[in-house]
């Protein structure tokens, strides 16, 4: 008995410390709607200059006012990036502050080990509470019970902020409804900038905390954003209770579930987050959304198809795309086919994202699953490589048939992040059933066949059906089924009154979106000649919306752009520089500042402001109406 | 708009430094794959051992009169990734050979794309069993002793053990799990008397070491096999020191005693585990000694495993193509199947019927002084030793 | 001999939230052509008694039916598959589409192309969605983004929207609200036309009593949930009731009230 109230402590301990950071996620969430990808490297840089100061200075109070000047550091640091950064971007398009904090993390990834060393560096142990505390004969960290104390006193403390405080009362206020307290008159651009650093430094505290138990390294944002995030979304967005009883929940399902299932760790967070928003889309404690201010409005650019010359443009650029094998070498051929493989990758979530309004965060499993299904046709069943192409994608199709089906029930961040579950449950199914994928050691061995072996005929080959791809997909948007879709984002409302079935119209776009992600995967099978889980990784699915963001999400063709700009720095900076993290992240940020439209709508604007030189009679009546939907 | 400009300077000043390798025509190129931007802190130390070989193999006058050229990737550790640095190196900078990578999977996509492109390539560190036996083929050879090796090395210890029930915590992807499976089928072996009472598989990275630790105190074993390392060990030896697990158990422990993995421990290094790793403190031989005063002369630092895997991957590429007199694969293969060559650990053989160098690695206990952890009792293990007899490997490895 | 049911017909409709009743027992009835006004005060529960005529939301009891069709408990689309054409108080459009496309829209799911994936949806029934502009007029705006119109241009083009599946029945929430008081006379006498010429029954609510007794054929007032008046406009303006609850309070003007929870 002792021991299972000992893990239950243990548990809460652990909940704790992710309490805290997810708290600051949730704050900073709820109020400025910003998906904070940096989050995770704020509570890395708490703990890299918690780690300094706490072995600088000597004592209890080197050690604890080591943390807490850590965390201040920190959010003023968090200050500066969002009057820097995040302020410029608070009207770009939706999710477009995900690609500025990813840059960030980015950066701050190679930074710290250029500061701090390569190694791991290991903390001094909290004074008072280096010991344990013998409960029953089974020990329980002193420090673990300070930490299962000081969760809920964070709580309290903020709860205290929020409906004491007229700054919490603001707080409050915005996260319901953020045009309300512009409204109100409050200063907002001030009330952000505060939020952003009360998160922050919620999130570097939590680093700073992980000292006396963790080690310091350059990883450690990435082992938590997604988890932290995770608990969020169950919690409910903007919901402080709400991540605190999602901290609890998956720290003691993980506490009590290894002692059953020793590998559940896993994904024992992303199964909690699929079924608990399959059953309540809006988490444990969240509020069905305030249907989401949607910004597209601002640069009202009506999509139409392309014209005549823009056609024979595309065409030439083709044409001499296709060229590329008469005068390149095998290896720009091979980055040749990569590029042209993203772009079909990249268009695949642009369709879904741009025309249908979902932004998935784990398209990467359709992609994947295309890939497996290659491997798997061509490894066991021995199929011809045709064939396999052919086929391989029906992997992706179904796979989104089936996780597209509860996703689209969903909308906003909590339809991103059931997508994410369900790329998550893929990735680890490909990861743990090694019998049949191999594991993380993949299957390898899927060459192509001799007629498309040349990396000029794979050239070829990808290159066409990239093309193929892009078209068909351009003329789905100018289809009638196309109109629908946008439609449904749009006005969800006045889709349905009219007729439209949007969930259907939804579903029946994830559908075509993972299919084609899939055909993108089954030919990155044979480029690579195998197959990894890393193919439906988080970090793929993240390389996806980068892309589509860059490009631009509001366009038609961003896609394509921002997947042969991203791919091509990509494979060219971790070619030329080990840090290629700092220098990418850099010109993402970069981007973000200067386009914040993306690479094409920016192209776009200076187009139309070319165009009009007419006066602009029409903006007098240019009203931007910001209805309900 | 100054501090951006500035910014922009320093981003494209990086990207010119890691710019700098320039080769001749008639150099001897060897292409070097690794993961720099994720694993610093193996690959850092592992980068200044093969820039101090590349060094010396200039200075004493290149390979057969020409120089050698390394040149570098980064793979960010991701096996596509990979594969492309491969295929640069390959296609575009026209090397020889293909060298390093760390991660098992990332060793297995690269030696798969050396089979199909049909070139020369030297896995320094990855080190799951597959890259030579199961997935092995003509054009890949392995550095390092292997997961088999280094599980026999510590079955041998551990077999010596009086403890009867076992539990055991690794990472949970594919060398955690080989590491587990070859150690216990070969304790199995020696003790049919002992029990597996528990095993635990944190995610790799991700640990979350209470619950673990109780775990697997709450199973009650005599002893411990660890293969966690890196952040994850931190946690897990952090914890368990807290809570007594380690307590009057014994513990044994894939890699601890490399000083990438002990040296962060500082005082919360466990006492007395029996561990597999580089004391280059304790090493007195002439060839260790020789290595260790260049690598200090030329960092002033002191060498880690890496270190040793770096450099000898250099030395090893470079005795191949000398002995082949060509950079022609075939000549290459021929040449380093059988191979000879000194190492800082002595003498090393590429074994012809599986391509795995018979490079051994230190067993010892854990322990600590003047609050670093170090290594005691140490002894060599040659690679040779450790591996299965000929038939067996026939069986394991698939027909070239 | 059987007569011919009436355009709608609402019976006892009834909505409680929490135990207070927002709509209680409502009936009414709607002819072919015929323009009713449905009006009361703050929180007399007709945009509840609204949302349930065009199925966002769902009575506790009572039977709203369409010609004699039962329509309680049928999702919005499957109402509007049945002729009924909505505006909303708060305009529904989809901002990002031209003028012409959010028409086409409309007339793409009538026509019951939706999942068409292969044709030009500019060229679908491009005409007719040009008719429908010019109905309301509109024409002049056809290629010019929605989202840049100005808010009457908006409520005239939702009217084309509604339009566009031929209906039997409009619905309109508040179809003036917030435009100025020339376009509302404009509007209403525009929707009181193509009412009159296409023989559709309309039902509106609307704050703006001069709008209210200048266009409606009929009035029903609600307060509290209940109906408390039915008649012409000289009745109900007569009807001492109705002053002393309604109109008593002034024109009121609905500040902050939105769509309903549903949205």
């Amino acid at each position: 008995m002792a021991f299972y109230v000992v893990q239950f402590l243990t548990g809460l301990a652990s909940a704790a410390s992710l309490f805290l950071v997810a708290s600051g996620l949730s704050i900073i969430f709820g109020v400025t709607r910003i998906v904070n990808f940096a989050h995770g490297a704020f509570y890395m840089i708490g703990a890299y200059i918690a780690f300094t100061l706490t072995e600088r200075f000597s004592g209890a109070f080197g050690f604890w006012g080591g943390v807490v000047a850590a965390a201040l550091a920190v959010a003023l640091i968090g200050v500066l990036v969002e009057i820097v950064l995040l302020r410029r971007i608070y009207h770009a398009p939706e999710l477009f502050q995900l690609l500025g904090t990813f840059g960030l993390t980015l950066m701050v990834e190679d930074l710290v080990v250029l500061i701090w060393g390569p190694d791991d560096l290991v903390g001094r142990r909290a004074p008072g509470f280096k010991g344990a505390v013998d409960f029953f004969g089974q020990n329980i960290p002193s420090y673990d019970l300070f930490l299962i104390a000081l969760g809920p006193v964070v709580l309290g403390v903020l709860w205290l902020l929020f409906q004491r405080t007229r700054w919490g009362v603001l707080v409050r206020a915005a996260t319901q409804d953020r045009d309300m307290v512009a409204a109100l008159g409050v200063n907002q651009k001030w009330l952000f900038t505060s939020v952003f650093a009360v998160g922050v430094f919620l999130a570097a505290l939590g680093g700073a905390l992980q000292i006396p138990r963790d080690a310091v390294h350059h990883a450690m944002d990435l082992r938590i954003i997604v988890e932290v995030f995770v608990v969020v979304v169950i919690g409910g967005l903007g919901s402080i209770v709400g991540a605190f009883v999602a901290a609890v929940l998956v720290s003691e399902l993980n506490a009590f579930g290894i002692l059953i299932f020793p590998k559940i760790s896993i994904i024992l967070v992303f199964l909690v987050m699929a079924v608990v928003l399959i059953v309540r889309p809006w988490g444990l404690f969240g509020k069905p959304e305030a249907a989401a201010r949607k910004t597209p409005g601002l640069s009202v650019n009506p999509w139409r198809p392309l014209t005549l010359n823009e056609r024979l443009a595309s065409l030439a650029a083709l044409i001499i795309a296709a060229m590329l094998p008469l005068f390149a070498g095998n290896y720009a051929l091979t980055v040749g086919s990569e590029i042209a493989i993203f772009v079909i990758f990249a268009v695949s979530l642009h369709f879904l994202m741009s025309v249908g309004g979902l932004a998935s965060f784990g398209h990467a499993a359709y992609f994947g699953l295309g890939a497996y299904g290659v491997a798997f046709l061509a490894k066991m069943a021995g199929l011809p490589m045709i064939v396999c192409l052919l086929l391989g994608p029906l992997l992706g199709c179904m796979g989104a048939a089936v996780f597209g089906f509860f996703a689209v029930q969903l909308s906003g961040v909590y339809f991103a992040m059931l997508t994410l579950a369900f790329a998550q449950i893929v990735w680890s199914i490909a990861f743990q059933w090694v019998s049949v994928t191999g594991g993380d050691n993949g299957i390898l061995g899927v060459w192509p066949e001799k007629w498309a072996a040349s990396p000029s005929h794979f050239y070829w080959l990808a290159l066409g059906v990239a093309a193929l791809v892009t078209i068909a997909l351009r003329v789905m948007v100018f289809s009638p089924f196309g109109y629908a879709l946008r439609a449904t984002r749009d006005s969800l409302l006045r889709s349905e009154a009219v007729g439209i079935n949007a969930k259907r119209i939804q579903w029946t776009a994830f559908v075509i979106a993972g299919t084609t992600a899939g055909i993108g995967g089954a030919l990155f099978a044979y480029l690579k000649g195998s197959v990894f889980p890393d193919n439906l990784g988080i970090s793929l699915s993240v390389d996806a919306l980068v892309m589509v963001l860059l490009g631009g999400v509001e366009t038609v063709s961003g896609g394509v752009i921002g997947a042969i700009v991203y791919k091509a720095l990509n494979i060219w900076l971790v070619s030329q520089t080990d840090l290629s993290k700092l220098v990418l992240g850099g010109f993402i940020v970069l981007i973000v500042v200067v386009f914040p439209k993306g690479i094409v709508g920016m192209l776009e604007i200076l187009a139309q402001r070319r165009r009009k030189s007419s006066p602009p009679g029409s903006s007098l009546l240019a009203k931007p109406v910001e209805s309900a939907e | 708009m100054r501090a951006r400009n500035s910014f922009v300077g320093a981003a494209f000043a990086l990207l010119a430094a890691g710019m700098g390798h320039s080769a001749l025509a008639d150099d001897i190129k060897i292409g070097e794959i690794n993961s720099y931007s994720l694993l610093p802190s193996f690959t850092e130390p592992y980068r200044k051992g093969w820039q101090l070989a590349v060094e010396e193999i200039n200075a004493a006058g290149g390979i057969n009169g020409k120089k050698l050229v390394v040149i570098s990737k980064d793979d960010g550790g991701k096996p596509a990734d990979a594969q492309t640095a491969a295929n640069e190196l390959v296609s575009s900078e026209g090397v020889a050979m293909l060298t390093g990578t760390f991660l098992s999977n990332i060793g297995l996509a690269v030696s798969d794309f050396a089979n199909q492109k049909k070139v020369f390539f030297l896995a320094a560190e990855p080190l799951t069993d597959a890259v030579t036996w199961a997935k092995g083929n003509k054009y890949t050879f392995r550095l390092r002793p292997s997961n088999y090796m280094q599980a026999a090395m510590l079955v041998e210890a551990a077999s010596k053990l009086p403890a009867k029930r076992w539990a055991t915590i690794a990472p949970n992807y594919e060398y955690g799990q080989s590491a587990v499976a070859v150690f216990k089928k070969l304790m199995s072996e020696k003790r049919p008397d002992i029990q597996w009472v528990d095993e635990q598989w944190p995610p790799q990275g991700k640990i979350d070491a209470g619950p673990v630790v109780q775990a697997v105190a709450q199973a009650n074993p005599e002893a411990i096999l660890n293969v966690t390392f890196g952040p994850d060990l931190v946690k897990l030896v952090r914890e368990g020191n807290t809570r007594g697990l380690f307590k009057g158990r014994e513990v044994v422990s894939f890699l601890t005693g490399e000083p990438e993995y002990l040296d962060p421990l500082k005082e919360e290094t466990p006492e007395g585990w029996i561990v597999t790793g580089y004391p280059w403190y304790s090493i007195k031989t002439p060839e260790h000694d020789a290595f260790l005063k260049a690598y200090q002369a030329k960092y002033n630092d002191y060498p880690r495993l890496g270190s040793i895997v770096g450099y000898q991957t250099i030395k090893a590429a470079a005795a191949i193509i000398a002995k082949a007199g060509s950079t022609d694969t075939d000549k290459m293969i021929a040449a380093a199947e059988g191979i000879s060559m000194p190492s800082p650990f002595g003498e090393i053989t590429f074994r012809k019927i599986d391509h795995q160098s018979t490079l051994g690695a230190f067993v010892g206990k854990t322990a600590q002084k003047d609050g670093k952890g170090v290594m005691v009792d140490t002894s060599y293990k040659k690679g040779s030793d450790y591996l299965p007899s000929d038939a067996e490997v026939e069986k394991l490895r698939p027909k070239d | 001999m059987s007569v011919a049911p009436p355009l709608l017909a609402v019976e006892g409709l009834t909505k409680s939230y929490g135990g207070i009743h927002a709509v209680r027992g409502v009936s009414f009835s709607l002819r072919p052509g015929e323009i009713l006004a449905l009006i009361g005060p703050n929180g007399a529960g007709k945009s509840t008694c609204f949302d349930m005529l065009n199925g966002q939301n769902k009575p506790d009891s009572g039977h709203v039916r369409l010609l004699g069709e039962e329509t309680t408990g049928k999702k919005p689309r499957d109402i509007w598959r049945m002729g009924v054409g909505r505006t909303f108080q708060i305009t529904a459009t989809f901002a990002t589409m031209t003028v012409r496309e959010n028409v086409q829209v409309a007339l793409i799911s009538h026509g019951r192309q939706l999942f068409n994936l292969w044709g030009s949806a500019p060229n679908v029934d491009r005409n007719e969605a040009g008719r429908l502009l010019e109905l309301v007029g509109m024409g002049g705006y056809a290629d010019r983004p929605c989202g840049e119109l100005a808010y009457g241009d908006l409520k005239r083009l939702e009217l084309a929207v509604a339009l566009a599946n031929d209906p039997k029945l409009l619905l309109m929430d508040e179809p003036t609200a917030g435009m100025a008081p020339r376009e509302r006379v404009e509007l209403m006498r525009l929707t009181a036309q193509i009412a009159k010429e296409k023989s559709i029954g309309v039902l509106f609510t609307e704050h703006d009593m001069d709008v209210v007794f200048e266009h409606a054929d009929r009035i029903i007032v609600l307060n509290r949930g209940t109906l408390i008046a039915e008649g012409s406009p000289a009745e109900v303006r007569g009807n001492p009731q109705v002053q002393a609850i309604y109109l008593g309070e002034g024109l009121l003007y609905e500040g902050g009230h939105r769509e309903g929870a549903s949205a």
